[in-house]
């Protein structure tokens, strides 16, 4: 293995069923519902999912959903505004916990 | 570049099977015509624009335009009751100076009657009469706007592309272009702007009549996705960008036997401007005429036979069979429109 992530790999994605079929196979037909239009658009979710990929850093995910905006007509700057949104909420999460370090802080301190 | 290049390009790519050996693993035969329902015509490839991703390499500077005699022949082949639907492309079809006269006398046969426009053309003088002659013989219009955003439109149609396609589309709106049901019909067709492919045609349309009401007050009945297919400019481009072979293990690995048992090619045959009969307008543009031992110039045109032709194929025909399959009348695969 020279690489631990290749771009090639995204394609073998389908086959995680490997090994564990039952479960792949669930996964599966969670993911397609999860991700299809509901309440919510196909749009809206492919943008939330482009945003998760970013602060997940997952470069499958980022290529997948990248490429699945540019098809949905989704445009440069609604996308990189997704993306701020999840980089915020990921800010956010950082800076609620400090609370603890300022509980801590609080607690030791003279 | 031509059309030698461009098909052993297409024949060498490593990312994927051929076409012949995906098509005929999947569906166990080969693949072959089974009715002619629609007339293509591909009236010229003179245009006022050179799009990026015009598989027809059409621009001003081209001079191929379907003839009188050629048009007359394609006019008797229209009149046979098997042929419900006349499409006339280009090029830009206005261009050819024929076709007022062509669209009133194909008008008269009471068939679907439909037009490839870019729009931008109906804007200058010389051009704006055909609105009228449009909806006086109840043409369908389809106009290519790649997206809803002025700014990708306008990279892959020219500068100032969307803003003018809009004001034709306001235009033909005030014919009653567009609207519901029982108006006279002005489709859209969209297709990526980039190396990627179209996504769900159904949350597109959506997408695009609520821009296009919202932010410019035009209105428009259907939008189709195309593939962008890997011939004329647009193989350039992907070439050029470094894309192609990604492009095309893309359009290979989403192939899909229901897509590619619908394909257009069974039920269309694509006339070229001097009359050369092909199976579609992208082999047309590769220079892949109807062959098998099929009459293959409209003089020869020949129903019995050519209805249940065998199709020429090539490794740009996965552009068809990807996803929810691709063609000049959008998704090929039933309930994906």
């Amino acid at each position: 293995m020279s690489n631990y992530y290749d771009s090639k790999d995204l394609v073998d994605f389908p086959n995680i069923t490997e090994f564990a079929k039952e479960q792949g196979e669930a996964f599966f037909q969670y993911y397609g519902s999860a991700t299809s239009a509901g309440k919510l658009t196909e749009r809206e979710k492919t943008l939330i999912a482009l945003a998760v990929a970013a602060t997940q850093k997952c470069p499958y995910c980022i290529d997948a959903y990248t490429n699945k905006c540019l098809s949905l007509g989704i445009s440069n700057d609604e996308m990189m505004e997704a993306v701020h949104t999840g980089a915020a909420m990921v800010a956010g999460v950082v800076l609620a916990h400090s609370m603890q370090m300022r509980k801590i802080i609080k607690q030791k301190e003279m | 570049m031509d059309t030698n290049e461009q098909l052993r390009i297409l024949g060498s790519t490593t990312g994927c099977i051929s076409f012949k050996e995906r098509f005929e693993r999947s569906s166990k035969a080969s693949l072959a015509a089974t009715k002619i329902n629609v007339l293509q015509i591909n009236v010229g490839k003179r245009c006022n624009l050179s799009c990026r991703h015009c598989h027809v390499d059409a621009g001003p500077e081209r001079t191929e335009i379907m003839s009188r005699k050629i048009l007359n022949a394609c006019l008797d082949i229209a009149k046979q009751k098997e042929i419900s639907t006349i499409d006339i492309t280009g090029g830009s079809p206005e261009m050819n100076p024929h076709l007022g006269w062509f669209l009133c006398e194909a008008g008269k046969l009471d068939k679907r009657l439909i037009v490839r426009s870019n729009l931008v053309i109906l804007l200058e003088d010389a051009y704006a009469g055909f609105i009228d002659v449009y909806a006086k013989n109840r043409v369908e219009v389809v106009t290519s706007l790649p997206d809803y955003h002025d700014d990708g439109t306008n990279r892959q149609r020219g500068s100032g592309a969307f803003t003018r396609i809009i004001q034709a589309m306001r235009l033909l709106n005030q014919k009653d272009y567009g609207r519901e049901e029982r108006s006279l019909v002005l489709n859209i067709m969209h297709n990526p702007v980039g190396a990627y492919l179209p996504g769900a045609q159904k949350a597109l349309e959506a997408e695009y009549k609520k821009r296009l009401f919202t932010e410019h007050g035009v209105v428009f009945n259907r939008l189709f996705c195309i593939t962008n297919m890997p011939v004329g400019r647009y193989l350039e481009y992907l070439l050029n960008s470094g894309n192609f072979e990604d492009y095309m293990a893309g359009l290979c690995e989403a192939y899909n036997p229901l897509a590619a048992e619908n394909v257009m090619c069974r039920s269309t045959i694509s006339v070229g401007w001097d009359g050369t009969l092909y199976d579609c307008d992208f082999n047309q543009m590769l220079g892949l005429r109807v062959n098998h031992g099929m009459p293959d110039m409209i003089m020869d045109f020949n129903i019995e036979k050519l209805r249940s032709r065998k199709i020429v194929i090539g490794n740009h025909c996965y552009g068809c069979t990807a996803g929810i399959g691709s063609s000049c009348q959008g998704a090929t695969v039933v309930g994906a429109g």
